[in-house]
């Protein structure tokens, strides 16, 4: 028996899109400039689609990766709305980031 | 072999999301997001959802990146977040205590909850050559087509309503160019 059978199992799969979502946490939490902020969250969709693939194949149901198909689908139109909403914010600024919306304040 | 590819794409994923979260330039942050997501589609694709897998390909990689890289060309591409200053001292630390407990506890939930976890469903089709190369893409489309039609139909329903709605907030009228002259 040479050939060790060392393949990933689903839980390796599970923790790294744990540390995936993590990281993307890690960004919406930090970074200040809103562009930025939305690829941490594309990062965060990122990890549970993973997620949602592994179970998939682990629980053999095909339903899993079904709702990443519309997961998918969402994440696109969150994408649209978010980046019209920042261009029609930020479009008539010199400096870029989250802070600067505090005159939204009442 | 696997594992090999595993490796790889864990890789791919990890440093393209460091890459996010550190560099300062907003171009860079998207072209480490496109490294993240083509790794995801090599684990996706490992995993047996081809289609998938093309899919994360053509609309992340493709659509979604781009898009961003046309907001960061519209609203100029030289600004650069200074990573240096930070406005609240206690947030670095506090965001890496709640992102590492975020890791904690969804690694033990993940743990716990794997003893509990059976096969169930009717099971996928592993693409080879009785089911045919593309029994993944047939298996997925009879999925989405008859079980979850309605929420298909509704999806589009939102489409629709992202298009409209971006266009409406992006347009430019003739009343607020002469209000905000700049």
């Amino acid at each position: 028996m040479i050939a060790i059978s060392l393949a990933p199992t689903a839980s390796w799969y599970l923790v790294l899109s744990a540390v995936l979502f993590g990281i993307g946490t890690f960004g919406v939490l930090v970074r200040r400039n809103p562009l930025v902020m939305f690829m941490c969250i594309e990062l965060m969709l990122n990890a549970v689609n993973l997620s949602f693939v592994t179970l998939a194949r682990q629980l053999n149901d095909i339903n899993g990766q079904t709702i990443v198909f519309f997961v998918m689908v969402v994440a696109a139109a969150e994408v649209v709305v978010g980046l019209g909403i920042i261009v029609a914010i930020m479009r008539n600024r010199s400096s870029m980031t989250a802070d600067d919306l505090v005159e939204l304040k009442g | 072999m696997e594992l090999f590819v595993f490796g790889c794409a864990a890789l791919m994923v990890l440093i393209g999301a460091v890459g996010v979260i550190t560099r300062k330039h907003p171009v860079h942050a998207a072209l480490s997001l496109v490294l993240t997501l083509f790794g995801v589609a090599v684990l996706f694709v490992i995993q047996q959802a081809h289609f998938l897998a093309a899919v994360q390909v053509i609309v992340y990689a493709g659509a979604i990146v781009v898009l961003f890289l046309f907001v960061i060309m519209l609203l100029g591409v030289d600004r650069v977040e200074n990573l240096r200053t930070e406005p609240l001292t206690t947030q670095r630390p506090l965001a890496v205590i709640v992102s590492l407990g975020l890791i904690g506890v969804l690694v033990a939930a993940f743990a716990t909850g794997s003893g509990v976890l059976q096969e169930r469903g009717t099971g996928i089709l592993i693409p080879d050559s009785t089911t045919g190369s593309d029994a993944n893409t047939i298996q997925l489309a009879e999925s989405i087509f008859s079980q979850y039609v309605v929420a298909f139909e509704v999806t589009s329903v939102l489409l629709v309503v992202a298009v409209v709605g971006t266009v409406l907030l992006a347009r430019r009228t003739k009343d607020t160019v002469t209000e905000n002259p700049k």
